[in-house]
């Protein structure tokens, strides 16, 4: 008994065929599922220099060896391709009932090839796979779609993971939304579907999912949802991720204005608390979730009277702070439509405050802009970019590139002002007050991103001076990329990461429970550092080279001017010397290679 | 006497379905969510509530069966199955207004909630992490629906922080 399945299926659009393969239990111990099964799949279906929009590049999904349990917060999945914004590997992680019905389908992963030649979607029933036309559903949002769907295949339990409008047109930061309010958010995997003219894949899953010992799962699976609702998920439960903005805002960490500043005179308008006690109106869970982190809010009144939608931290820095927005009802109308029309609020914001500088500057013009005054702080210019951004109008088509193509297309010394990582744009957290978060950034595989590196928690404790850099954050920043890696491919969600005392043995145990794989901490710990591993081997594959681990120049060149961290700034010589520990904590080059001799080390052989 | 079932308070009810694996696990040994005895209805980004069998008086399912397999136990008011009169036709399914009712393909009869009547805490409740499940009354269901009346009332008096 195991809730692996062994099992992949392969779809491929272009022929309107599918078949299963199986996976073996040596693959599978390796790489687990999640982000580590969707990259070690990537890899093989695909080759080298392949651009992220030919239908030779395929999109992998892969649920968790978890998902399917009782074990809370892994109902998750990963979405891995060739980022269409990076270049690079992109992977993307959601919840909710969509992996769930994956899982029940009876698989483990799924490998989508080809393009489809005209608008379509798949249904995958438990066995069979069925081809769909989805003219009919071409130019709808994500909510709508999932529930036109839903309608016209006669059963509520049927789950959909779908793209809007942004990833029909190539907007190369579309998501893919799922069960209303999760989205595979980040790196333009929604963008790699509509290149596919893929507009969702829906998924009836009725078989049963088993566990090697149940009961000792059980036990601890309650004692999990116990712990769930303690102090180590509070934040999540009662204001959820946005009370970071007050906390950011006092350590002069709360990125504002594209990075002009880290403090935010606006910020208690755009607040956790100011989002709850005006607009929360419910909080929901992913399925199998005990935590309950989905804040529902709500505009009654005023011009964005009927909003509903659920936002997180990120979604709200980029739309607000980032933009200089301080009016809450704008930012979640925004958010609202950036999930509508499926697309990453995160680069989208910061598309938008790219262009709300450059205008400011004078390198936009009012005429490029459409005749909308494109100023820091205009809550109406952001709701009509966001628009413009997901239908691709005017100005909105060059923001849909990202800030990296945007600013090589607009030039004038625009790209000083592109805040970006290998074509991702920036997390909120300001890389100038916490180091180690700049290493992770500098390093990170799909670019900018604080989830795969999750290094900000080691600024944010009492182990490390966040305003200074030194080489030894190389390893602390490695240390928490494997973390953050295994969590990924045990499809755990990081919000019931401080539920456990010791993660490394509880979740070894978990996974015995569950898969019947035996697996010792260090084992397990070693998945994590083989899954970074093989995310840098995609990125060498196509064409990484050391100048691509950097920062933008503003963020190296000018000190932050306000809050408590005033004066500081990250010099490239700190930050080269921070590289250059990682790289040696890593066992790779000076270049940042990794030598023959730790890729058969990992069993990395490719 | 007061018959209880499995009760759901949807100003707590998440719609995590962890009340569905803990069920499935129960009666079948394994996480087979289509034999969960309750399950979750969430037709709306923010609504969700959990439902298993209501234990109606009269209950539309023991009146639909064309076999007389189902019957009311009379100790606390269950659906009891006659397992060798069911042929698994479906039609107290249809009957149930609550969606209460599975067909198990397994033994080809139907299944439905027994509230775990062996164990001292059905699995749904021990296992709902925000306590939105209960096995109660109907009078506390009218008891709750009236302190949140009065609750309201109070409220729009003024003034009033209900404790939390």
């Amino acid at each position: 008994m195991s809730s692996f399945h062994g099992r992949l299926l392969i779809v491929d659009l272009s022929a309107r065929a599918a078949r299963t393969e199986v996976l073996d239990a040596e693959y599978l111990r390796k790489y687990l599922g999640g982000v580590g099964l969707a990259t070690r799949l990537l890899l093989e279906h695909s080759s080298a220099g392949v651009d992220p929009f030919d239908e030779r590049n395929p999109i992998v999904f892969a649920v968790g060896p978890l998902t399917g349990t009782m074990v809370p917060a892994a109902s998750k999945y990963a979405a891995a391709t060739r980022s269409p914004l990076t270049g690079f590997i992109g992977d993307s992680l959601s919840s909710g009932a969509w992996p769930l019905a994956l899982k029940r389908a009876g698989y483990d992963a799924l490998v989508v090839v080809g393009a489809a030649e005209t608008p379509s979607y798949i249904f995958i029933d438990d066995d069979r796979v069925y081809f769909r036309l989805a003219r009919q559903l071409w130019g709808a949002g994500c909510w709508e779609t999932e529930e036109r769907i839903r309608r016209e295949l006669g059963d509520d339990a049927v789950r959909v993971a779908s793209i809007g409008p942004a990833g029909e047109k190539l907007v190369r930061y579309a998501s893919i939304g799922n069960d209303y309010s999760r989205q595979a958010g980040r790196t333009g995997v929604g963008a790699v579907m509509g290149s596919k003219r893929l507009k969702a894949i829906a998924v009836r899953g009725t078989k049963p999912v088993r566990a090697a010992e149940p009961e000792a799962l059980r036990r601890a699976s309650l004692d999990l949802y116990a712990r769930s609702q303690g102090a180590a998920t509070a934040k999540y439960r009662i204001l959820g991720t946005p009370a970071n903005v007050l906390a950011l805002d006092a350590l002069a960490a709360l990125p504002t204005r594209n990075f002009r500043q880290s403090t935010f005179e606006g910020a208690e308008r755009v607040s956790g608390e100011w989002f709850y006690e005006r607009h929360a109106s419910k909080v929901m869970a992913c399925a199998g979730c005990s935590i309950g982190c989905d804040h529902i809010y709500r505009v009654v009144d005023g011009s964005h009277a009927g909003t509903q939608v659920g936002m997180e931290y990120e979604s709200l820095y980029a739309l607000g702070p980032l933009c200089g927005v301080d009016d809450a009802a704008a930012i979640l109308r925004a958010a609202e439509l950036c999930d509508r029309y499926g697309m990453d609020t995160m680069s989208a914001g910061a598309s938008i405050a790219w262009a709300m500088e450059c205008y400011e500057r004078g390198i936009i013009s009012r005429e490029e802009s459409g005749g909308l005054e494109l100023r820091f702080g205009s809550a109406g210019a952001l709701v009509a970019m966001v628009e413009a951004i997901g239908q691709r109008r005017g100005l909105g088509q060059i923001l849909g590139e990202g800030v990296k193509r945007a600013a090589a297309s607009v030039g004038r010394g625009s790209e000083r002002w592109a805040m970006h990582v290998k074509g991702l744009e920036l997390p909120g957290y300001e890389p100038r007050s916490m180091k180690t978060l700049a290493l992770g950034l500098a390093v990170g595989t799909r670019g900018a991103c604080h989830n795969r590196s999750s290094a900000y928690e080691v600024d944010l404790s009492a182990r490390v001076d966040r305003l200074n850099g030194d080489r030894g954050r190389g390893r602390l920043a490695m240390i928490q990329e494997d973390y953050a890696a295994t969590l990924d491919s045990l499809g755990i969600c990081k919000f019931l990461r401080r539920c456990f005392d010791a993660f490394y043995p509880e979740a070894a145990d978990l996974l015995r429970w569950a898969t019947g794989v035996e697996m010792t901490a260090e084992e397990l710990q070693r998945v994590g550092e083989r899954v970074c591993n093989l995310k840098k081997v995609f990125n060498i594959r196509e064409g990484w080279t050391r100048s691509d681990d950097t920062l933008p120049p503003r963020l190296l060149e000018e000190p932050l001017p306000t809050g408590v961290a005033r004066g500081a700034r990250l010099t490239r010589e700190e930050l080269d010397d921070m590289i250059a520990g990682y790289y040696e904590a890593r066992g790779w080059t000076s270049e940042g290679l990794i030598p023959p001799g730790k890729l058969s080390e990992l069993g990395l052989e490719i | 006497m007061y018959r209880r079932h499995i009760v759901c308070d949807p100003a707590e009810c998440t719609g995590c379905r962890l009340c569905e694996f803990a069920c499935a696990l129960e009666k079948t040994g394994a996480f087979d969510l289509e034999l969960s005895r309750i399950r979750v209805a969430a037709p709306q980004p923010a609504v969700a509530i959990s439902i298993a069998c209501q234990l109606c008086e009269g209950a539309p399912c023991v009146v639909a069966c064309p076999r007389k397999a189902l019957s009311i136990r009379l100790e606390d008011g269950t659906i009891a199955l006659d397992r060798g009169l069911c042929t698994g036709c479906g039609w107290c399914i249809e009957a149930c207004d609550f969606g209460a009712i599975a067909l198990d393909p397994n033994t080809r009869s139907v299944v439905v909630c027994d509230l775990c009547r062996d164990l001292e805490v059905p699995r749904c409740v021990e296992s709902c992490p925000k306590k939105a499940l209960s096995l109660s009354p109907q009078s506390a269901v009218a008891g709750r629906s009236r302190r949140r009346a009065a609750e309201q009332l109070l409220k729009e008096a003024g003034g009033y922080q209900p404790a939390s």
